[in-house]
């Protein structure tokens, strides 16, 4: 199914449906799109915060981590797959301290091949130009078993 | 150096964790040595990344990794420098066990100027089974000009 024509907001339910219990607790959202892909934020609060006044970096690695999944489902969803998604590893690095405003974060997959994914994702706040954290990951893919 | 000025992790942690992201996880101290902190963190279904099998996502435990060895630099050195993470590479060994609290331990194993190296595992009960291995560089924010 194509995405074109489809109501945005129809998407941002449906995206928002799949975070799970970890990414509510954090109070992300699916904030919009960006070249049809769901770009996931927070705002600024207690429950992420780190030293004070700052985003705690592990808070942040847990924003780019699930704008890297919502990035793939919807990836594999436009192929037509349903593949099982198992991160492998992550690595982060933290270019500017996250301050107190909304963090927005992008996945970008790579390369989406039939056993591994490797995915890209981006923080940023106010301003889109200038990164806070990016990161890459990879996922093993497992088609779901025909019963 | 005075009793008060020696860095204690216990101390830190349980100042820290009752306010911020630490504490809205809900990691605490478990132990320390030298150069290396061990936290834990309690299962909880809020924490939860796959509501099918209840197993922790892995953003806390990020989280708890980030902690743990940033706590091991201070633990090395003795004492509190200002420091922020540079990098932070976590390999998945396996998913967590649902409802067993996880363990990450950091470890400090060389000091510069500029950069504190850190690794560590995630573990849930047995060290020679991790759940993942982490690998970082923290940069020293207290230049010393």
């Amino acid at each position: 199914m194509s995405m074109q024509g489809v109501d945005k907001n129809m998407d941002i339910e449906a995206i928002a449906s799949q975070l799970p219990p970890f990414a509510h607790h954090m109070g992300m959202r699916v904030h919009g799109f960006e070249d049809d892909l769901p770009v996931i934020c927070y705002d600024f609060g207690p429950e992420v915060t780190g030293r004070p006044g700052y985003v705690h970096g592990g808070a942040l690695s847990g924003l780019l981590e699930m704008a890297a999944f919502s990035a793939l489902r919807v990836v594999l969803a436009d192929a037509g797959r349903a593949d099982q998604m198992k991160p492998v590893n992550i690595t982060i690095d933290f270019m500017r301290g996250g301050r107190q405003h909304t963090t927005y974060a992008l996945g970008q997959v790579t390369r989406l091949g039939q056993r591994v994914a490797n995915v890209e994702s981006f923080a940023w706040q106010m301003d889109r130009r200038k990164l806070i954290a990016s990161s890459r990951l990879n996922f093993l893919l497992r088609a779901p078993t025909k019963e | 150096m005075s009793e008060d000025h020696v860095f204690n992790p216990k101390k830190w942690i349980e100042m820290m964790s009752s306010h911020g992201h630490g504490g809205h996880i809900g990691f605490g101290y478990h132990d320390h040595g030298d150069d290396w902190v061990e936290l834990a963190l309690p299962w909880r279904k809020e924490l939860v990344g796959d509501t099918d099998t209840g197993i922790l996502a892995s953003g806390p435990i990020i989280s708890m990794m980030d902690n743990a060895t940033s706590l091991s630099v201070w633990a090395r050195l003795g004492t509190f420098r200002p420091q922020v993470t540079l990098d932070l590479r976590v390999d998945y060994m396996r998913a967590a066990a649902p409802e067993k609290t996880v363990y990450g331990r950091g470890e400090c194993y060389q000091i510069k100027r500029s950069i504190a190296f850190v690794r560590g595992i995630a573990h849930d009960g047995d060290p020679n089974d991790p759940i993942a291995h982490v690998a970082g560089t923290f940069i020293n924010m207290d230049t010393g000009k």
